[in-house]
């Protein structure tokens, strides 16, 4: 069962995956790859539901960046554990391989990235894995010359996929652990300033107080923010 | 649909009769979602405009907004991202109070709403009407915050939150519907809460 939006963007219906593997790259992390039923094809992008039911029917859901790149059999999210979080606290402490969970999607047609435009993308912490699908079919297609990604964490540990952003060719950005000869510190203009010439699109993702900074950073750098798409989670005070 | 091995479920709520299905309590925090870049609004630049399908479009500048008769909203938000939020107070003006100006014609049945932004989201008439929807500028007695949608922003309570416009600045009737920006990119064209409208293709 497959809606696509008007947008053009797949969308898929409720359906079931099957937790095929699991690990944990660090204390806060959780990795899952899903066998989905009747999966849709993604875009790079695009985000799942995943959806917990209590014996009693009681039911709570959230929404995570799907890793993967479209063309890998199974279904990769990386989940961040929150602070008393229900979903990601479950998904961390509780799941296990060979467990079925109920999934939805992809949905979203906003925070995609087909190759199309020249892009620039920056992303927080956790924020970066919807661009780790970006990269992952940009390096498959050969267009890794249209997608620059700038990586910004606090330390390595607090950067999901930072070996395999590094190794794409990111530029990473820690703001308080020096990585190589670069000083620990926030990105600095000049260091966004080049990797912004050329793109015509924008990606922010992080949390709500990085998406404005990042916004602000790619503008003075030159880009056009009506450009800049973001996705943003967390919360404000 | 399976019961999920390992699951007993721990924000249940306190008031499960105001909570829509699939959604949680956020408590005393207010979460933001937004899809552009947040922009500076300038008050003395903004206007809010009545215009499309109506006997006499109409434009308010931000002092003739406040002029009008203020209204407040009490109650409770819900955000498609499976956030609630109860007993929030909203105040700005009814859209009834904007709409007795600029009268809508009779074949009109949709609304879009734009934002300063570009951003759009787009609703059937009839749930902005009798006391259902607001523009409003203040939140728990205090300007309502940029990140919110401030300086102001619509306010339909009684649908997901991703069709009260933050940063609002028109409402266009129409006589046919069109998606606007959310629901261009998968999301339900009406969505309400209670159904569980959140994508394309829910009931």
């Amino acid at each position: 069962m497959t809606a696509a939006a008007a947008g053009g963007a797949p969308a898929g219906d409720w359906t079931t995956g099957t937790i095929i593997e699991l690990d944990h790259p660090t204390d806060r992390l959780v990795r899952l790859r899903f066998h989905v039923e009747d999966r849709v094809d993604h875009l790079p992008g695009q985000h799942y539901v995943v959806r917990l039911r209590a014996p009693d029917d009681y039911t709570a859901q959230r929404s995570y960046s799907i890793a993967s790149d479209p063309d890998d059999p199974l279904l990769e999210l990386m989940v961040e554990c929150l602070p008393g979080g229900e979903v990601s606290g479950f998904l961390h402490d509780v799941a296990e391989v060979g467990d079925v969970l109920e999934l939805r999607g992809p949905i979203g047609g906003w925070f995609v990235w087909e190759g199309d435009v020249p892009a620039v993308a920056i992303a927080g912490g956790s924020g970066v894995v919807p661009l780790v699908a970006m990269a992952r079919y940009a390096r498959r297609m050969g267009l890794q010359d249209q997608l620059r990604i700038i990586a910004v964490a606090r330390t390595w540990d607090d950067l999901p996929y930072a070996a395999e952003l590094e190794k794409y060719g990111a530029f990473i950005a820690l703001t308080r652990q020096n990585l190589g000869d670069r000083v620990a510190a926030p990105p600095y203009p000049e260091e966004v300033v080049p990797l912004v010439a050329g793109a015509e699109r924008g990606y922010v993702c992080g949390s709500v107080g990085f998406a404005s900074y990042a916004t602000r950073l790619l503008g003075e750098a030159g880009l056009r923010t009506d450009t800049i798409r973001v996705e943003q989670f967390g919360e404000t005070g | 649909m399976p019961v999920t091995r390992g699951f007993l479920g721990k924000r249940r709520a306190s008031r499960p009769d105001r909570l829509p299905p699939g959604q949680y309590d956020t408590g005393s925090s207010w979460p933001t979602l937004t899809a552009e870049a947040t922009p500076d609004l300038d008050v003395e630049r903004w206007q809010m405009t009545v215009d499309g399908l109506v006997e006499q479009p109409h434009s308010w500048s931000w002092r003739e907004a406040h002029a009008l008769p203020s209204s407040t909203y009490f109650g409770d938000i819900h955000c498609v991202t499976t956030w609630s939020k109860f007993d929030m107070t909203f105040t700005g003006v009814s859209v009834d109070t904007l709409l007795e100006v600029a009268r809508p014609k009779p074949e009109a049945r949709f609304v879009m709403a734009h934002s300063t932004t570009g951003y759009t989201t787009n609703l059937p008439l009839e749930d902005l009407t009798g006391g259902k929807a607001w523009v409003v500028w203040e939140v728990d007695g205090k300007p309502l915050p940029r990140g919110h949608g401030g300086p102001v922003r619509l306010l339909v309570p009684h649908l997901y939150f991703w069709k009260s416009a933050k940063w609002v600045t028109r409402l266009e009737l129409m006589e046919r519907d069109r998606p606007g920006f959310w629901e261009q990119n998968g999301y339900h064209d009406r969505g309400d809460p209670w159904l569980e409208q959140r994508y394309q293709g829910d009931p």
